[in-house]
């Protein structure tokens, strides 16, 4: 495989990586495309995509090494579909590159966005905080230019703060918990004891458990804070402490199937699992987990695409890299179906009903028209294997049933224009 | 609809009759097919004129692509798990030697002189072909991402690969060893087939929902063909193993979870019937008098036998787990 890259300023990095023949004149219409005006293609006959992404480094503070966010996590998994594209862009003459900003966190994202704005790109896969998918939203509405969320699970982002230039990609926490509460039912494991996390977002995903748990039929049996008195997850003492803390904090408690944890700061629900006062599975955010992707993933011909980006990157491709991957694939897709670089044409294509994109889930991925959020399935993991794909068999929908996932069309708080 | 529909299953059916009227070997000789386990890592051996299994042998990991060579002694079988195609003796079904395919084989074809086996490389997306006497590469074609089925024009000359995230059909001129067209289709292009003819190339689109009707001389497609089950979500109808009548009128698609095979018209297109089989309908084989039409089940382990006359399912064939390819030879 071959990747150019050049330093455009500190902090972007422009790459493309293009396999086989072409590989020189890539060269040059990468070279091109960084001194043409914006909008204007970069050859006579190669169409030129630039696509920026800008995202923020995750926390290093994991309970398990095994989840310390890699340097490149995120960027590999747009990097990876670039690949992808550019395999297919060398039958119909199309080159695909991403424009990396890599942010620290609280940094601010849009002088990354103008610097990108400026130089013509018009497609944007971004894994920020919420309140900053609003202001690259925003700040790129003037632009006409289209935004993939890929990171931020926030439901309120397609419900009452959605955009009309912002496609979801990332999963909800609403289709997160929608798709473990379905298993639990199937399971028969209705009696949770909900463990939330004293941080907002470990809040907004106790609801969305609430919801759920509503929704499909499971009780509450008790719900419990677990206050974060801050401090590092590792020590050289080891297990000692944890193996007295989580007996005596899960103890006494009403009977219950399920521990269901709510922890997205990764305080606590990692030293749950084997450690609760009653033998019972934990699920959420440990144990059993709702996710868009795993390392383990295999069904579905998705070894093929492990295997991809294992060969690429030397690591296992997480779920964040795989939301980039699909965000980049949407793009590729439909640049493929329209030959057009233009963002609206994009826009529209990947809206259309025969739109679908293959990601080994067992289905198509679509986009929901009211709120612009990709449907999918939710893979079930214990971070081994995928041991269940909602939505589960039994759960029907008038039209499809992964919108038996998250918030429905009638339940939509979303007005796009 | 239903008139034409038992016409053509009548003419179909009378051809075959005569066929096996003309055929110089009566039923001593019954034709037997060989089923690929893709789970069960074993190849199930049905007695076509008993329906039923008669022998299993063990093989590598995860078979899956199975093909003959063309006198029918040894068959081809891609496995997956041990990055490798396997030489089988059809008659002993024991393993006499390996053929070099790139990692995790899954698909691959016999070229119409029986001397090539052309098989897609995933890793590499190269559309690799093995001289089969030699069993030695010999030619490689850069193709698209994820190259997954493989098709042969009945004289020979163009050779179809169908790449499954780029989502297109690659049409390589063997003669002159170059790609002379790349076709998009819908999203994960699963299986290639020519018609009798060689006048269309029908490619399944898995995640699509569709089967795409190229015109191999114009490199356009001509028809989409969709289908609906009432009953059945639009996702759930995933089109995967495709294989004509003998007398080429009908066209059977395997539709995969939707767990039917959908017989088309193959001159007009249109969906005429959808016959209910096992769960996860994988791959389709006709048996070599034209009569019976064998269809693989991946999820319900067993193997569907469908009457193409009367186009009904006469027998379930419990085989071993997950039923994944098939093929058919005379003897």
């Amino acid at each position: 495989m071959f990747t150019f890259q050049a330093k455009l300023n500190p902090s972007f990095l422009v790459s493309s990586g293009y396999r086989g023949l072409k590989a020189l004149s890539v060269l040059f219409v990468v070279a091109f495309a960084l001194c043409v005006a914006p909008g204007q293609s970069a050859a006579a006959d190669t169409l030129a995509i630039k696509v920026g992404v800008i995202h923020e480094a995750h926390s290093r503070e994991t309970i398990s090494i095994l989840d310390i966010p890699p340097a490149d996590d995120f960027v590999a998994g747009a990097r990876m579909a670039m690949d992808d594209n550019n395999t297919t862009g060398r039958f119909l003459d199309q080159s695909f590159s991403v424009v990396d900003a890599k942010l620290t966190p609280g940094e601010d994202p849009i002088a990354a966005l103008k610097g990108m704005l400026d130089d013509g790109v018009r497609f944007f896969i971004v894994d920020l905080p919420p309140a900053e998918v609003l202001a690259v939203a925003d700040a790129t509405r003037a632009s006409g230019a289209l935004v993939f969320n890929a990171g931020a699970s926030d439901d309120r982002l397609r419900e009452e703060d959605c955009r009309a230039n912002v496609i979801h990609v990332a999963p909800t926490r609403s289709m997160l918990t929608d798709g473990l509460a379905q298993y639990l039912i199937w399971k028969q494991w209705r009696r949770w004891l909900l463990v939330v996390g004293s941080h907002p977002e470990d809040q907004l995903l106790a609801e969305a458990y609430r919801r759920s748990a509503k929704k499909f039929g499971a009780k509450i049996v008790e719900e419990r804070v677990y206050q974060d008195t801050g401090g590092g997850r590792r020590s050289d003492s080891g297990s000692v402490q944890v193996q007295r803390q989580m007996p005596v904090f899960t103890q006494s408690a009403p009977d219950y199937d399920v521990l269901v944890a709510a922890d997205e700061s990764q305080v606590f629900a990692g030293f749950l699992p084997y450690r609760t006062w009653d033998p019972r599975p934990v699920v959420g955010s440990a144990g059993l987990r709702p996710v868009s992707w795993d390392p383990s993933h295999e069904f579905w011909g998705a070894v093929q695409l492990q295997n991809r980006f294992q060969r690429a990157f030397k690591r296992g491709m997480s779920a964040r890299d795989n939301q980039a991957w699909e965000a980049m694939r949407l793009i590729g897709d439909a640049v493929a179906h329209t030959k057009s670089a233009d963002p609206k044409t994009i826009h529209d294509d990947i809206l259309s009903p025969g739109f679908a994109l293959g990601a080994f889930k067992g289905q198509g991925l679509t986009v929901r028209d009211w709120n612009q959020q990709l449907r999918q399935p939710i893979l079930l993991t214990d971070g081994r294997a995928t041991v269940s794909v909602s939505p589960q068999e039994g759960f029907l929908h008038q039209t499809s049933t992964l919108d038996t996932l998250g918030f429905d069309r009638p339940e939509t708080k979303c007005k796009l224009h | 609809m239903q008139t034409s529909l038992k016409r053509l299953a009548r003419r179909a059916g009378a051809l075959v009759f005569l066929a096996s009227l003309g055929a110089p070997t009566g039923a001593a000789h019954a034709a037997t097919a060989f089923i690929t386990n893709e789970k069960g890592n074993s190849i199930s051996v049905i007695d076509l004129d008993k329906l039923e299994v008669t022998r299993t042998a063990k093989t590598g990991q995860r078979p899956r692509g199975i093909a003959l060579s063309k006198d029918g002694a040894l068959m081809f079988v891609c496995l997956g798990d041990d990055d490798t195609i396997a030489i089988i003796d059809t008659k002993t079904l024991k393993e006499v030697g390996e053929l070099p395919s790139g990692p995790d084989p899954e698909q691959l074809r016999v070229s119409p002189d029986g001397k090539l086996l052309f098989v897609a490389n995933e890793n590499d997306a190269l559309l690799t072909a093995i001289d089969i006497a030699t069993r030695k590469v010999v030619s490689e074609f850069p193709v698209g991402v994820e190259p997954e089925g493989v098709a042969v024009s009945p004289d020979g000359s163009i050779v179809v690969n169908t790449s499954e995230t780029t989502s297109m059909a690659h049409l390589i001129d063997w003669r002159n060893k170059k790609i002379v067209a790349n076709i998009l289709v819908p999203p994960r292009p699963r299986y290639a087939e020519y018609n009798k003819d060689g006048s269309e190339l029908w490619v399944s689109s898995e995640v699509g929902g569709t089967v795409s009707v190229i015109d191999p001389v114009k490199h356009i497609v001509t028809h989409t063909i969709t289908f609906e089950v009432p009953g059945l979500a639009k996702e759930q109808i995933q089109p995967v193993g495709i294989r004509f009548s003998a007398d080429g009128k009908l066209a059977f698609v395997a539709t995969g979870p939707a767990n039917r095979v959908a017989v088309i018209d193959a001159a007009t297109k249109q969906v005429l019937k959808y016959l209910l089989v096992g769960q996860r309908v994988w791959q389709l084989e006709l048996t070599p008098d034209g009569k019976h039409l064998l269809s693989t089940n991946g999820v319900s382990n067993d193997v569907s036998v469908i009457d193409v006359a009367a186009l009904k399912v006469i027998k379930s064939i419990p085989v071993g787990s997950f039923p994944w390819g098939v093929a058919i030879s005379k003897q």
